[in-house]
């Protein structure tokens, strides 16, 4: 176990409480085996993240979680339900984006609730709500093309939040975003993390970026995709970010995860 | 501002400075800034090129550009070039609402099923491949010389192209679109209306162009080959008579609005359908 900066306290209000379970996931495309006998437990109100190279399959992973690829065998459970498709309790957030180009920042925020028939004022105050929440004020009449690649990816994530699902599922959601956006933007997740109160599941292959935001990181090695290290990184947020990318216990995990990963380094 | 001067309307942004502004100067700011002033300058090189060439003369059955346009003028006023369009435009216009509505309905269920696509799209491409001009008398054995025939030959033309480019509209929609509607648990009927076909819209209208396109070839070929009527009669009868500049005016007349058709049909797309492209 990687050495905490700080002592976590020990919770002991609440038992582990796995709003996400993942039940002997296999996928295989044909002859390729893409995930073999995933077993995972996603606690409620935690950010965990799937790390690893690629090939490993954690996009593939998280999008049978989100209920857009079908798995091959076993199951996935939310709120102890078995489920098969997407459903109201996640949202996605998509690496591309994927944003209606012909939709303003407003429309787009507010689609996921257009889906669901709610009424024009009613799904526009959610979304002006959540278009402030991500920093866009002022941007609600503009079209995707007119913003940055940051900005888009904060309208994909205000999407994510107007429907008020429990788990959002993050799929590299900054990996089409220049480095110091990338940061900022970092730095903002967490304080959305902090103050909206949702489980998160993050997809990235930047070390960093995982320990970064993390309460838990699962590794995932290759050619199968399997479960090969779940590290808890024990980072006090409290702290400022300069001070954090500075601490030797967050540095030390990082070393730690480059340590398991590097054998899949080409 | 003063730029009394100027022939042109410049907008005032960026006008300032230039105190002396002759119209020379105003010209070449107005070139350096608008469209209009480049598609002017390429149709007059044209139309002096085909001067010239009326007056040297190339052929004495090729006339200049100004006997052509006073032909034109001629025919406008005489009441000979009105008529003749409301024929002709009455199997353009069928032909090619039919092959829109049908060719798009088809293009986008071929799209959307692969089986469709199975069954339809071996026919469409045949009849793309095919010179549809070697069919038209057989229309004419079939169906006569009658309005039906020439809206068939217009169909035959424009339909295989409508079909084709909206197959492929609905093919190349961005899937991650789709999925993202998917995992908000938009319906089949969301997803198509709400994603597929807006995304789909800009090369569902670039087919809708060229069916267009290939409909006023249809109709010009029916006119000049089932039965000389409309502009296929002016066409006819001013070259069997050797009035040469009145056949030209007759044809670069149905070039004219088949290119006004299709400017007019990207101006609708774009404002109407395009939001997002109003806005530079």
């Amino acid at each position: 176990m990687a050495s905490p900066m700080t002592a976590r306290v020990a919770e002991t209000t609440s038992k582990p409480d796995a709003i996400v379970e993942v039940r002997d996931i296999c996928k295989r495309y044909g002859d390729l085996e893409a995930l073999r006998n995933i077993n995972l437990e996603f606690e409620r109100g935690k950010l965990t993240t799937l790390l690893g190279p690629s090939g490993c399959g954690k996009t593939t992973l998280l999008k049978i979680i989100a209920g857009l690829v079908p798995s091959t065998s076993g199951e996935i459970r939310i709120n102890g339900k078995v489920v098969t498709g997407p459903g109201p309790e996640r949202a996605f957030v998509f690496q591309d984006f994927a944003l209606m180009p012909w939709a303003t920042v407003l429309r787009n925020v507010a689609f996921g609730l257009e889906l669901k028939g709610v009424s024009q004022a009613e799904r526009h105050r959610v979304a002006k709500h959540y278009i402030g929440e991500v920093g866009l004020n002022g941007f609600e009449e503009k079209y995707p093309h007119e913003l940055s690649g940051g900005m888009r990816q904060r309208v994909g994530i205000a999407r994510a939040f107007s429907v008020n699902a429990d788990v959002l599922l993050l799929d590299e959601p900054f990996s089409a975003v220049d480095e110091q956006n990338r940061r900022k933007f970092q730095e903002d997740l967490l304080q959305l993390v902090e103050k909206e109160r949702k489980t998160f599941l993050f997809v990235t292959h930047s070390i960093e970026e995982a320990v970064y935001v993390s309460d838990r990181i699962v590794l995932l090695s290759p050619r199968p995709g399997r479960v090969s290290q779940i590290i808890e990184p024990n980072i006090d947020r409290s702290a400022a970010p300069d001070v954090i990318r500075r601490d030797k216990g967050y540095l030390d995990v990082v070393e730690e995860i480059w340590q398991g990963l590097r054998q899949y380094a080409e | 501002m003063h730029m009394t001067a100027s022939p042109h309307k410049v907008s005032a942004a960026g006008g300032a400075g230039s105190g002396s502004s002759s119209l020379v100067d105003t010209l070449i700011e107005f070139a350096g800034r608008r469209k209009g002033f480049w598609v002017f300058v390429s149709l007059a090189t044209l139309f002096t090129a085909w001067e010239i060439a009326g007056r040297v003369p190339i052929s004495f059955a090729f006339p200049t550009f100004l006997e052509t346009v006073s032909a034109l003028v001629e025919m406008a006023l005489d009441g000979t070039l009105l008529p003749a369009y409301l024929i002709t435009f009455q199997p353009l216009v069928i032909g090619v609402a039919v092959s829109a509505v049908l060719g798009i309905a088809l293009g986008i269920v071929m799209g959307l099923s692969d089986k469709a696509e199975w069954l339809l799209a071996p026919v469409f491409i045949v009849l793309q491949a095919a010179p549809m001009a070697a069919l038209v008398p057989l229309v004419t054995f079939v169906y006569g010389i009658g309005l039906v025939a020439k809206t068939l030959a217009v169909i035959m033309l424009a339909l295989p192209v409508i079909v084709l480019n909206s197959y492929k509209a609905v093919r190349h929609v961005n899937p991650s679109l789709v999925d993202m509607c998917r995992s908000f648990q938009g319906n089949r009927f969301q997803q198509i209306f709400k994603i597929i076909i807006p995304d789909a819209t800009p090369v569902l209208f670039a087919g809708l162009r060229l069916g267009i396109a290939a409909g006023f070839i249809g109709v010009m070929l029916a006119e000049l080959l089932i039965t000389p009527t409309g502009i296929g009669d002016l066409i006819t009868y001013h070259r069997s008579i050797a009035n040469y500049a009145h056949m030209y005016a007759a044809v670069a007349s149905i070039i004219a609005v088949s290119t006004l058709t299709l400017a007019a049909l990207q101006y609708v797309e774009l404002r109407f359908l395009r939001p997002e492209k109003r806005r530079k």
